[in-house]
């Protein structure tokens, strides 16, 4: 008989006010609310191998300043169902069908990392979903190892392609090590050095599940991140550049795992016409999860 | 060429059905059919191969299973390619549309494996644009679970394929490959990707399809 899962709490946390599933395109999406379901809606959005409960501190910060923010784990993320496939494209249109779930008119959107790069793109392709963007820390860089020889990027390429054909034939039967919840916060803390172990190992209490034989995190271990691909990050620049909206956009200065590696100098250049930049001295990539209050409080100026 | 059998092959979640359309003896030939099409329409392919003839359909396409919500790339498409490699072995190959590209790609990404990669005009070939573009999106489909899987169409119709992209993949293809040429472009149609690779070294041009075929089914 598996033993009861362990509950932590963490200081200003809050569980979301509702949850449900959302069906998009055959893809059941869990959706989060923090805040009162009367008030205008702000799509908040997840990075890359993160998921929606990590915004429980940020959310509802976001919600005392009078918005339904409205949150979902992407697929393959969280609580949501694991997919066939995954891609860009994809991305976007679930989020639009989450989106269209809760209204139909222009709404602002805050994104973090990939969360904001996708947002940057369904922006750009239907400005008339968004009144105001976002953007923490996914923002575009151009730089790609410069010091590596092109010959050496090709046989990296090489091993990168090959590693991820071999990844596809294997990936079928993959599943996610079981730990405590001690270890599962160990694991994440190896790509979040930055944040707290009482932070970490409350995300496995509302981000993992806990079976007969432990905690696992939830994150379908079929998808693989990073690697090769036609997208090239000029593209991210500059449709940025052409944002039709009031743009907000946040920098960290301290390199993480997870992290982009965007320096101001890549990212000014582009900013829309009237977007701002806050770059935010020794913080890292998850800015928002750092400095919750901080970052809530600018961007509730943004939106007013 | 009709089919003859029909085998299932595991790719993560999907199923992919790889058809056997002639038996013979040496290389196999692999044929990859063109955006929205199946196997059925590559059999039909009049061209001479004394090996044996297998036809793929890819993901979302013929007998292969339709993923719900789409998340279709050039890529899983070539992943679906290595799965069937890995059951028939080194092989050559020739793709039609989007399956030129697709074979293309996986001349690159597996070149001790592909023998010449044969490319034809097809549905697919183009893809989609070679610069950033804004691109609505489409937050619902018509229909949607069977063949040909309209998140295919419209996404694999739109993936995108930049000329340095293609010249990566040609570079993977002549640093792993014993052939002098490992692609043939036989197509009359040259979007971006195929302009740019047209005139490197390693890729032949100007050739009928047999002739194609031919050149690649005479070396080891």
């Amino acid at each position: 008989m598996s033993s009861p899962a362990e509950t932590r709490t963490f200081p200003g946390a809050q569980a979301p006010d509702r949850t449900r599933r959302h069906n998009a395109n055959g893809i059941e999406l869990a959706v989060y609310e923090w805040g009162k379901e009367s008030d205008q809606p702000l799509f908040l959005v997840h990075g890359g191998s993160d998921f929606a409960r990590t915004m429980d501190v940020f959310a509802p910060l976001l919600a005392a300043g009078g918005w339904r923010v409205v949150s979902w784990d992407h697929r393959g993320h969280g609580a949501s169902d694991h997919a066939a496939l995954y891609g860009w494209d994809a991305d976007i249109r679930d989020a639009l069908s989450v989106m269209s779930s809760v209204t139909d008119g222009p709404a602002p959107v805050v994104g973090h990392s990939k969360g904001g790069a996708v947002m940057l793109q369904l922006c750009d392709g239907s400005p008339y979903r968004v009144s105001k963007m976002v953007n923490i820390d996914g923002m575009p860089s151009k730089r790609r190892m410069p010091d590596v020889p092109d010959h050496d990027q090709s046989r990296m390429l090489a091993n990168e392609v090959g590693g991820w054909l071999d990844f596809r034939h294997e990936a079928a039967e993959s599943i996610r090590k079981p730990g405590t919840l001690e270890q599962l916060a160990e694991r994440r803390g190896r790509m979040n050095p930055r944040l707290s172990k009482e932070w970490l190992e409350y995300l496995v209490t509302v981000g993992a599940q806990h079976d007969e034989d432990g905690w696992r995190w939830t994150l379908d271990p079929s998808m693989r991140f990073g690697g090769f691909g036609p997208w090239r990050p000029e593209w991210s620049a500059l449709r940025m550049a052409a944002l039709p909206v009031p743009f907000l956009g946040f920098l960290g200065t301290i390199d993480e795992p997870m992290g982009w590696g965007a320096r101001e100098r890549d990212v000014r250049p582009w900013l829309p016409a009237g977007g701002r930049l806050e770059v935010l001295d020794g913080i890292g990539h998850f800015i928002h999860i750092e400095e919750p209050a901080l970052v809530a409080g600018k961007v509730l100026e943004f939106l007013s | 060429m009709n089919v003859i059998s029909t085998v299932n092959l595991k790719h993560n979640r999907i199923t992919l059905a790889l058809h056997k359309v002639q038996e013979g003896t040496g290389r196999p030939l692999l044929l990859l059919h063109g955006l929205g099409e199946d196997a059925t329409r590559m059999a039909s392919i009049d061209v001479k191969w004394a090996g044996p003839v297998w036809a793929l359909d890819f993901t979302g396409h013929g007998r292969s299973t339709v993923p719900k919500g789409g998340g279709y790339s050039c890529e899983i498409l070539m992943a679906d390619v290595d799965v069937a490699l890995r059951h028939i072995g080194e092989a050559t190959v020739l793709g039609r549309g989007i399956g030129a590209y697709v074979a293309f790609l996986i001349s690159g990404a597996r070149p001790q494996l592909v023998k010449g990669a044969v490319l034809t005009d097809g549905p697919g070939l183009a893809g989609g644009p070679v610069h950033v573009s804004s691109t609505s999106e489409i937050a619902d489909s018509p229909r949607s679970g069977t063949a040909p899987d309209p998140w295919a169409l419209i996404e694999l119709s739109r993936d995108a394929r930049p000329a340095t992209y293609a010249l990566t993949f040609l570079r993977l293809a002549m640093n792993g490959t014993t052939l002098d040429d490992p692609i043939a472009a036989c197509c009359r149609v040259t979007p971006p990707w195929l302009e740019a690779i047209n005139a490197e070294p390693g890729v032949a041009n100007g050739m009928s399809v047999q002739e194609a075929l031919d050149m690649y089914a005479a070396v080891n």
